[in-house]
Order: structure tokens, then sequence, then C-alpha cells
């Protein structure tokens, strides 16, 4: 029942705390709470799902701060797109919790681990129902603050030290756009409750709503990670693979897309930002993908493909439909949490991320390559699996929205079928290139194998969702009078499916029958493959910001240490030197004291007679 | 017979004055500094008596209160030669110079 939702982020939550209150005496079997309560949770949201579905709606809000005139409520609401959205955050995260218990085992921090889960899923679900900018922004930070403590996981390693930081900075970044947005809508709209807020929308200045609008994306940029904000992900990758399938697909990353959605009023009433919002999406989905295409490490292929994927979300969100940009979020979530289960299934087989270690897989590994493929196929938009639908709903918005992004994304499309056919055939086909490497690898047990097979059955079948000949029924219970089917359709289908199957032949014939060869390729193209080596330079553009930031820390410490202590010391100084000066008159003479005393009497009298008497 | 007016006490007042002021201020022993505060004093009991005597329709006022201040002033001198006869005792001298304890 709706009303009870509230039950589904408490559930994680009580299994934080047992999982690091009682879990340590328990050794690996404290993830049976994380595993039961995200079991029970997931139930309790398909429940929440069907009554929804029904048209049952629930929001509560209770008063919660009151400083004078200004008052604060803290609640939940559970409509069409939180029930959607605590479907698909609590089976995805129940499947990583139960693959997790086979990918973790032996790990000396298991424990720490599940916990941690559990609180950035409790955080992710809390964040979902809020029904306030208050609730949500403190759920936002929550993660922001799990996804330090995994990508951190294995700290020893200074390298993952480093990226757990810089993950926790760049979206810190974000963060402080979202609050001055949130600032700025308190200011306009004197509510800092989503419906009031939108209900006030049109009472606000235009100019100081754009800027609100603009605002909140940066913080979606940071948490979604959109250029050029999302230089963080994919050195995420440090923590372990089943924190990067959490992280990418059904709790971080889809904090921003959500976030977009939840205040997409705002974001209706502020074109400005939209139509910034929608070219941001379109670059990152373009950046993403050309990157993702010369990375050797198996993770980071997956993690490139995140970020090209998020920003086609934002491109569908930005170009004009909400239930679009969910639409994908949902189908992407599936399989991506599958590809990165998979890919981490081949991992705890291989031992290695290195693509160009691996090869031949299939044989000893074919459940993993199976779904893998399977997550492939969906990703690269082969029609029917989920991919196709989600993706080809964006570039219906994006055509209809200007032909410009429309052609980036298509571009975004071909490079998505192209490198995740690159990453399958290296990894899973051709002859092993590391006869050890090979040798030692084996299926996993069952408890991983598991979820990749749930997972995939989401992937193939849950584009049917929205599909265009079943009438769209997910797009029309996010928004129920949302507009037709736009014209177009049959063109851009025929250009998705095309350049996913010609991304998919070009990887065929570079990695899979070397018709063309790769270095002559490399040599080729140089410039532009070391330009992308080099990750497009916007780590260098980090640092210079970053460098730019230490030349104002040293201004500003400047000014502190002459300026305004300058004047604190100089007052300090003015008064001993007076006191040095006054002290001289103080040698304890008796007489002396008694000279200036009457001294200073004969000048008063004299002033008091030219005063009294002049 | 003209006798004296007040100006020439007032005039003779403010001589003494000046001159127990400076004894007070510029003279090093003690005793004398205590006789330059007593000369002040009895410049000050001369105005009054002066001001009693011919700007006052009742003189009794001025008088009796010039008698305070000399029944006061005899009381300072005791304390105050008291004090020099202590410092005198304990430091063997009545200099005022070298009483310095208080100096900054």
């Amino acid at each position: 029942m709706p009303e009870q939702a509230w039950l589904i982020p408490a559930l994680p939550l009580l299994a934080w705390i047992l999982t690091f209150t009682v879990g340590p005496r328990m050794g690996e079997r404290s993830s049976i709470f994380g595993i039961v309560a995200l079991g029970l949770a997931f139930l309790l949201a398909l429940q929440n799902l069907l009554a929804v579905l029904g048209g049952a709606r629930a929001s509560l809000s209770l008063p919660w701060l009151e400083m004078g005139e200004a008052r604060f409520s803290m609640g939940f609401q559970v409509g069409p797109l939180e029930a959607v959205m605590l479907f698909m955050v609590t089976l995805v995260s129940w499947m990583v919790f139960i693959f997790s218990r086979g990918y973790m085992h032996g790990d000396d921090r298991f424990n720490r681990f599940y916990a941690n889960i559990c609180l950035f899923v409790a955080a992710m679900l809390t964040l979902v129902i809020a029904d306030n900018f208050i609730l949500f922004f403190a759920a936002w930070e929550v993660m922001g603050l799990c996804s330090y403590l995994l990508i951190g996981h294995w700290f020893r390693d200074l390298d993952n030290a480093r990226a757990a930081i810089k993950a926790f900075l760049v979206t810190r970044v974000g963060d402080v756009g979202l609050m001055l947005g949130m600032f700025l809508l308190y200011v306009g709209t004197g509510s800092l409750r989503f419906e009031e807020v939108f209900a006030r929308l049109q009472a606000v200045d235009p100019a100081l709503l754009t800027f609100a609008a603009v605002m909140v994306f940066v913080g979606v940029a940071g948490k979604s990670a959109q250029v050029p904000l999302h230089i963080w992900l994919p050195d995420a990758m440090a923590g372990p693979t089943p924190v990067s399938a959490l992280i990418h697909a059904a709790t971080m990353v889809a904090a921003g897309v959500y976030l977009v959605a939840r205040t997409y009023p705002l974001f209706e009433a502020a074109p400005g930002a939209m139509e910034l919002a929608a070219f941001v999406g379109a670059l990152t989905a373009l950046v993403g993908a050309l990157l993702a295409t010369v990375q050797t490490d198996i993770k980071k292929v997956i993690a490139y493909s995140t970020i090209s994927q998020l920003g086609l979300m934002i491109l569908g969100l930005g170009a004009g439909g909400m239930a679009v940009g969910i639409f994908h979020l949902n189908t992407h979530s599936f399989f991506k949490a599958l590809l990165f289960l998979a890919a981490g299934s081949v991992i705890h087989a291989a031992h290695t991320q290195d693509l160009h270690r691996m090869g031949g897989l299939f044989r000893k590994l074919p459940l993993t390559g199976v779904t893998f493929l399977v997550g492939t196929l969906a990703l690269a938009g082969i029609p029917p699996l989920a991919g196709f639908f989600s993706k080809d709903e964006i570039l219906l918005e994006a055509f209809h929205a200007s032909s410009l992004l429309f052609w980036m994304a298509v571009a975004a499309s071909f490079l998505t079928a192209y490198y995740m056919m690159r990453a399958v055939i290296l990894a899973f086909f051709g002859s092993p290139r590391d006869e050890h490497v090979y040798s030692h690898a084996h299926e996993s047990p069952p408890v991983m194998t598991l979820p990749l097979l749930v997972l995939s059955a989401f992937a193939v079948f849950g584009g049917l969702a929205g599909a265009p000949f079943l009438g769209h029924p997910f797009q029309s219970f996010l928004e129920p009078h949302g507009e037709g089917a736009p014209e177009g359709a049959g063109f851009v289908q025929a250009v998705a499916v095309g350049v996913a199957l010609g991304g998919l032949a070009l990887a065929w014939l570079i990695y899979g029958t070397r018709l063309v060869d790769r270095r002559a390729l490399i040599r080729a193209l140089y410039p532009l493959y070391f330009a992308l080596k080099q990750k497009l330079f916007f780590d260098h553009l980090a640092l210079g910001i970053a460098r730019l930031t230490l030349v104002f820390r040293d201004l500003s410490a400047g000014a502190d240490r002459y300026v305004v202590d300058g004047i604190a010391h100089g007052l300090a100084g003015l008064s001993l030197a007076v006191g040095a000066g006054v002290r001289r008159l103080g040698r304890g003479s008796a007489q002396g004291y008694a000279l200036v005393m009457f001294a200073g009497l004969a000048v008063g009298l004299l002033i008091y007679l030219r005063v009294a008497g002049g | 017979m003209t006798g004296p007016s007040a100006s020439h006490f007032f005039v003779l007042a403010a001589a003494l004055f000046c001159l127990g002021l400076y004894a007070a201020l510029r003279r090093r022993n003690a005793v004398l500094i205590l006789m330059g505060i007593e000369m002040m004093l009895n410049a000050a009991n001369l105005n009054l008596v002066a001001f009693a005597r011919y700007l006052h329709p009742d003189p009794a006022p001025g008088q009796s209160f010039a008698v305070f201040v000399m029944a006061v002033a005899a009381a300072e001198v005791a304390v105050g030669l008291a004090i020099v006869l202590a410092l005198a005792r304990r430091r063997k001298t009545v200099d005022v110079n070298e009483i310095n304890l208080m100096g900054g």
C-alpha cells in the first residue's frame, strides 16, 4: 500500500543498523540482513507499484521546523514516478546484494561493505519518496558519503583512496549548485516542498527561475556525471564491481536524472535551462561514447558507456519528455547492472580487468558470456531488447527538438554499439591471449549467476513496458496527459537500428575478422586516438581549475594575513606605542602627578573663563 | 584713612597660594612639601575670611568655615608628618625623588 511506502527505505536502514551492530560477530552471514531487507523492500515496492497502477496515491507531510515566518515540513509522497523508481531501485539493488555475497566472499571488510551498501540504498529510496528539497538533499548527501566509502573500500591502495576523494569532491561541486538552486527557489516561492514550489512557480521572476533551474542542473551534472563533471565516474571503478553496478544503475547516477524528473515543472517553466540540459546531455552522450572506444579496462568501457547513456537520458528529459528520460533510466539500470555484474563475474573468474589479456572466455564462462551479450545488445539498442525502445523514444524527442542534437545522439548510439561489441569480442571470443588467465578461469557460483539471469530477463523484456505497439503504457502511466506519439517514428527507428547494426558490424570487422587492421587505424587517426587516451583533456581542465583555486587560496591567505591580520596587529601595535608614550608620564613621582593635575586644572579654568566669562 | 580693600587680600592670597604650590611641586623635602600644602590651605582661608568680611552680609559662616579648614589641616599635617616620620625611619630619607615605588 502506498501509505506504507516509508517502510521501503526503512528496511535497508534497519539492515544497516543491524549489520554494523550485530553483524561483526556473524562473519559473512551478516549479509543476510541486507539481502532479506532488500527482498522485503522489493516485495513492498512491487505491491506498491500495483496499488499505484490501480490508481492509489499517498502523501504525508508533517510540520518539522518553524522559525518565525519560515515553516518547513517533512514527509513523503508516492505517485507513478516514485512507484516506478522504488520498484527499479529495490529490484536492481536486491540483485546486487545477492551477487555481492559471492563476489565479496573472503574480503576482510565484508561486513563493512554490506553496511555501506545498505545505507546507500536506504538513502536512494529515501530520496525517491522525499516530498521536499530538504529530505531530498539530505539523502543525496548521504549517497555522496556512501559512494566515497564504497569507492574507497580497498583504500589500502592509494589510487583507490584518491579515486574516492575525487568522486567526493567533483560531486561536491554539483552539490553546491543544487544548494544554491534550493536557496533561490526558497527565495522565490517561500517553500521547499515540491508541490508548493511547483504551484507557485508562476509568480517567480523568470530570470531567477532560470538561474535556479540551471543551478539545480549543476547538481544533476555532478551526480549524474554530465560533461564536464563526469570525470569522477570512470575513476569510481576503483571500488568493488558490485558497487559500480549499484552506483551506475540503481543509486548514485540515477539520483541526478531522477532529480530532473522530480523537478520537471521547474524545468518546464525555465526553457533556457531545459535547452541547456538537452545540449549538455547530447554532448555528454557523444563524449562518453567516444572515450569508451579506447578503454582497455572492461569496467571502464562500461563506465564510459554509463556516462554516454546518462547523457542520452538528460537529452531525453531536456528535449521534452519526462517519461522518456525515466523510461531509459529504468531500462538502462537493468542492463547496466547486468553488464557490471557480468563484468564482475568475468573479473572474478579471470582475475584481470584488462580486455587485452582476456579472449576466448566464452567457453569457460558460458552463462556469464550469454548474459553479457544480452546486456550488450540491449545497450546497443537492438530490437526487441529493452534499450531499443527507450533509446528510440529519446532519439525521437531529439529529432523533434533539433537536428544537431539528433545527429549527436545517433553518433553516440553508433559508437555505443561499436565499443560494446568490441568489449564482447575481446573478452569472450577469439583465441585466448593470456594462457594463464584462460586456464584459471571458471564459471561463477549460482549466487552470482542467478542475479545475472534475473536482470537478463528484465533487460530483454523490460522495454515492452514502453513499446509503441502497446501504446506506450509506461509513458502514459507517468504522464497521463502527455502528448501522443510524435511524427517521424519510422525514420528514427530505421536510423537507430541501422547505426546500432553498423556499430556492431564495424567492431566485428576490426576485432572479429581483423579485415581492418587495428594498428593501422590507430596510426591513421593518431591525433584523435591520443586525445581520447588523454580523456579529451577533461582531467587537465579540472586540474587547471583546481590550480586556479590554489591561486585564489594564496590570494585570500595573503589578504587575511596582511590586511585582516594587519589591521588587528596594527591596532595592537598602536595601543602598545601609546602605552609606551603614556608610561613616561607615570614615573611614580607624586609631585609630577600633582603638577599635571594643577596644569590641567589651570587649563580647565582658563577654558571655563573663556567660555563662561568671554 | 582708607583700609585695605578686598582686592588686596585676594592678590595676597593668590601670591601665597602660588608660593605654596611651588613649594609643594618643586621641593624635594617631604616636610617642606607639607608646609607648602599648609600655605595653600591658608591662602584659601584668607580668601574665605576676606569674602566673608567684604562681600557677605553675615561674616560668621565664612569665618567658621576657615576655622574648620584649620582643624582639618591640623589633622592632615599630623597624618602627613607621621607618614614622613615612618618614611624617614624606614628609608633613611625624606627626599621624594627617591620614593618612586609606584613608578611604571
